[in-house]
């Protein structure tokens, strides 16, 4: 906070009414209902209400189909983190590297940011349709990869259709973290070592970590938020279920099977998960990060 | 001899993961130059047809949907009106709460900014049922207030004007005071000519993450009247046709433009605060 400051209660009032107001209504309003939801049980049709306590909450957490969700949500955030970052950040160390073409690189690998879940959902959906998919019939001649049918063979669809989407958002950030690092510290690396391998892992990974940091949680929110758009136009949980995410459960419970008290509980499930994953991250990891 | 090798290490890689971003959307191109019957039979196509004209014309003045009155075209303005209003109203509203959190210190400063910030931790995805409930008791379902009013509190973009206002100087603040500007006035003439380039950022931020809903438009739009174009690509273009291939494209041109072309602007905004 700033040392000089005003003191005027009117204004500060004032300028943080109209963000108060639309959070006030459009969200804590919801989250609200979201409690009462998950703590309540409507009859059939709809008149009466009552009280059930951990009911609905025993009733998610009994689900088969909801552990399978979990899992698969798990290994869906890890997965994708890890590829999205990893192809950001080597395409991100390249690109800070050549010093001929650099500009057109970096428009022709920030382009994908714009493209919506949905729209890359469609498209990845193309590549992987039964008959006439490219990449179905690729797969299909090494493995007999048929996604409506096995497991495994859809998760790499959804993890592709996924990653691929990251990609470009990792890149810019990784690129700009590079960029901050001052360049005195890497001219002191050279003349220290020779191996340039050895250098990025000693000297400039450490010096990117807050950036790494900053992407993890950005990417554990996009796995966990943002794909329900690809998952709705890729797979729609085929083959029975086993690629639906949380937040993709919590909506088709809720709005396909019109069952409030699940969906609710659900919701809170997932607030609880999201926030615990957030503190563990600033209580565990931020801690250990070198910053410049 | 070692660091001509490096560089052309490096351009191959470079050039191979432009490659695995371009090559999916032109094989999607391509495709939605060639006549419908040609795709369904033979699957995407890497080179380009003779039938270009014909479908973005025919998809973008078609008329689809239930009633067969709504056309791409004014799917795309209602994509544009909820992408406009999104950014433009939670830029102003998260600046105005940035500079109250930061240059005002009284006894709910810390309260005001936890009730912003938990809201990072619950997106629209997990609040939709009872959000839908809300905006139909304020009979807002089919109403462009109703596309954005819900997603336009950005916690994000408070959270970087925040950051922004933080870096400026003190001494801003105090030469201000001296020539005897007050709150108001600093907040016009000093601040909001200061953070010019992150008002731009915030703004295509906003924007793209408006053009890119999917789910909240999908539900609470029953009318097709303001159908949005992410959301068109579920309910009008279902199946395999080569008119989906075009819908794509023409999807994709806007926030794409805007990426390319204010790439610029957007990246030293998210990047000067930190």
């Amino acid at each position: 906070m700033k040392r000089v400051q005003f003191s005027s209660y009117f204004t500060q009032y004032f300028f943080i009414a109209p963000q108060l107001a639309i959070i006030l209504i459009f969200l804590y309003l919801p989250i609200v209902q979201t409690f009462r939801d998950a703590f309540t049980i409507q009859d059939a049709f709809g008149f009466g209400r009552y009280f059930s306590g951990l009911d609905n909450f025993t009733f998610v957490l009994s689900d088969p189909n909801y552990i399978t969700a979990l899992k698969f949500t798990l290994i869906f955030i890890v997965v994708i983190t890890f590829f999205s970052c990893s192809i950001g950040l080597l395409l991100a160390v390249q690109a800070n590297n050549v010093i001929h073409g650099k500009s057109a690189y970096k428009t022709l690998l920030i382009w994908p940011y714009a493209i919506a879940p949905a729209v890359v959902g469609v498209t990845a959906n193309y590549f992987f349709s039964e008959r006439l998919g490219i990449l179905y019939n690729f797969f299909n001649g090494l493995w007999g990869f048929d996604w409506y049918d096995n497991v495994y063979d859809a998760y790499i669809y959804v993890f592709i259709a996924a990653s691929w989407k990251q990609i470009s958002a990792n890149f810019i950030f990784f690129l700009a973290g590079l960029q901050n690092i001052q360049k005195s510290i890497i001219e002191a690396s050279i003349i220290d070592c020779k191996s340039s391998f050895r250098r990025f892992w000693t000297i400039t990974f450490p010096l990117l970590m807050p950036t790494t940091f900053f992407l993890i949680i950005i990417n554990i929110t996009y796995s966990f938020f943002d794909t329900l758009g690809i998952i709705d136009t890729t797979t729609i949980g085929a083959p029975s279920g086993e690629t639906k995410t949380l937040v993709y459960k919590a909506y088709i419970d809720g709005f396909k099977g019109l069952d409030l008290g699940s969906a609710g509980a659900q919701s809170i499930i997932m607030m609880l998960i999201v926030l615990v994953i957030t503190v563990f991250q600033f209580r565990f990891i931020e801690g250990k990060i070198h910053y410049n | 001899m070692s660091r001509i090798f490096r560089i052309t290490v490096s351009h191959s890689i470079l050039i191979c993961g432009v490659l695995l971003m371009i090559v999916p959307l032109w094989l999607v191109f391509a495709s939605s130059t060639h006549s419908n019957n040609f795709i369904y039979n033979e699957g995407m196509q890497w080179k380009i047809g003779g039938e270009f004209f014909d479908n973005y014309d025919r998809v973008l003045n078609r008329k689809g949907g239930f009633t067969k009155e709504i056309t791409a075209s004014g799917i795309f303005y209602n994509s544009f009106i909820m992408a406009f209003g999104i950014a433009s109203l939670s830029v102003f509203v998260s600046m105005m709460a940035a500079y109250s959190l930061v240059y005002f210190k009284t006894r709910f400063s810390t309260l005001f900014f936890w009730l912003i910030f938990v809201t990072l931790l619950v997106p629209l995805e997990l609040r939709i049922l009872p959000s839908y409930q809300i905006v139909s008791d304020l009979n807002l379902l089919n109403s462009y207030a109703g596309l954005i009013l819900p997603l336009s509190a950005s916690a994000i973009a408070t959270f970087f004007f925040r950051q922004y206002y933080r870096s400026i100087p003190e001494e801003l603040l105090e030469a201000a005071k001296l020539d005897g500007a007050n709150s108001w006035k600093f907040f016009i003439d000093f601040l909001v000519p200061l953070s010019k380039t992150m008002i731009a950022a915030m703004f295509i931020f906003m924007f793209v993450y408006g053009y890119n809903q999917y789910l909240w438009p999908l539900i609470m739009t029953t009318s097709e009247k303001y159908w949005t174009v992410v959301m068109g690509l579920k309910m009008i273009y279902g199946g395999n046709s080569v008119d989906r291939y075009t819908y794509v494209i023409l999807s994709l041109i806007p926030p794409v433009i805007i990426i390319v072309f204010l790439q610029r602007l957007f990246i030293q905004g998210l990047f000067q605060s930190k």
